[in-house]
């Protein structure tokens, strides 16, 4: 049987995301978190910017609450992204299936499912993506998380450059609309100027004041963005 | 961060995601909230990616992590790959820091 061209891009978009998860592990570890912790961070929590945020603030000398605040805030939108996820199961899907689902739900396994041109598709597309996400996610965050020594120093390799890089190909959809573009630039001013003068966390945590600026200057992002992105 | 820290980060991320696919509470699908929530990534992305790339102790700085995030955003912004995105910037930066 010929892979179907779907699961051929959910296998590609899984490995680059391990390319990602390697980084994620090695900031992890060097923020203080142990190799345990790191991966059951990847494999409870499954959220990558979010992640990124709680080990960054983590080894920033945050507190515990301020990054917990900021990486919930920033998981709040796989919420949204679930009311979509929610149309493409099929009826009579056993509860077992939804819950792997919602476990499931985040930017590029819900981009790859609605993306999809063929409804019957759709499904079965966000959940090869979202397997194959978190499949080398993990493997990735292991192996950045137990090769931190052995990669030697991150930094030689520009691994912290790679994590603000992801963040920017992620957020393109939004910034390509007026007011998600407003809602970047607000945030991002927000940050420029509280860095610092705040302790680690806070910066991101009241940037998200830059969203609200913009839905209320611009009103909200048209519809498929960062949906189909 | 601590264990109770991190299941409490996992409990919550579930709680979202769950909320959405079981269609707990109506509410969420009003327009202003949908339509703020799909505002709040790029404004804490956009956050993160300043902490990120300039951030040194409480100081900003511009240094080899800045080179290597604006090749990254270039990019993105010509709709490269994301494995490519992230490659690049950090190719770019481990470049900058050989000179």
């Amino acid at each position: 049987m010929p892979i179907q061209p779907h699961r051929r891009d959910a296998l590609v978009l899984g490995i680059a995301v391990g390319v990602f998860g390697i980084a994620f592990g090695v900031l992890a570890t060097t923020s203080g978190l142990s190799v345990a912790q790191a991966v059951a961070m990847s494999v409870l929590v499954f959220t990558g910017a979010s992640q990124f945020a709680a080990a960054s603030v983590i080894g920033a000398g945050g507190s515990p609450a301020t990054a917990l605040a900021s990486a919930l805030l920033l998981s709040a939108r796989n919420g949204f992204y679930g009311i979509g996820v929610a149309k493409l199961i099929p009826p009579g899907t056993p509860w077992w299936k939804r819950l792997v689902t919602a476990q499931l739900t985040i930017d590029e396994s819900t981009a790859l499912g609605l993306a999809q041109a063929d409804p019957a598709q759709r499904y079965d597309a966000f959940l090869a993506g979202g397997l194959s996400v978190f499949v080398f996610w993990n493997l990735g965050t292991l192996f950045g998380a137990l090769g931190g020594d052995a990669i030697g120093d991150p930094a030689a390799l520009g691994l912290d450059a790679a994590f603000p890089a992801g963040f920017i190909a992620l957020m393109m959809p939004a910034l390509r609309h007026r007011s998600g573009l407003l809602a970047a630039v607000a945030g991002a001013g927000i940050a420029v100027a509280l860095i610092p003068f705040t302790r680690p966390g806070i910066p991101v945590l009241a940037s998200a004041i830059g969203a609200v600026i913009a839905f209320v200057a611009l009103g909200p992002l048209p519809e498929p963005a960062g949906e189909t992105a | 961060m601590s264990w109770g820290a991190l299941l409490l980060l996992a409990a919550g991320a579930f709680a979202f995601k769950a909320a959405g696919i079981f269609g707990v509470g109506r509410v969420a699908e009003s327009p202003a909230v949908i339509g703020l929530g799909r505002l709040l990534p790029p404004a804490l992305l956009a956050a993160l990616i300043i902490d990120g790339t300039f951030n040194s102790n409480g100081a900003l700085v511009v240094d080899a992590r800045a080179g290597g995030v604006i090749v990254g955003g270039i990019a993105a912004f010509l709709r490269a790959p994301f494995w490519l995105v992230v490659i690049v910037a950090a190719t770019t930066t481990a470049g900058l820091r050989q000179l």
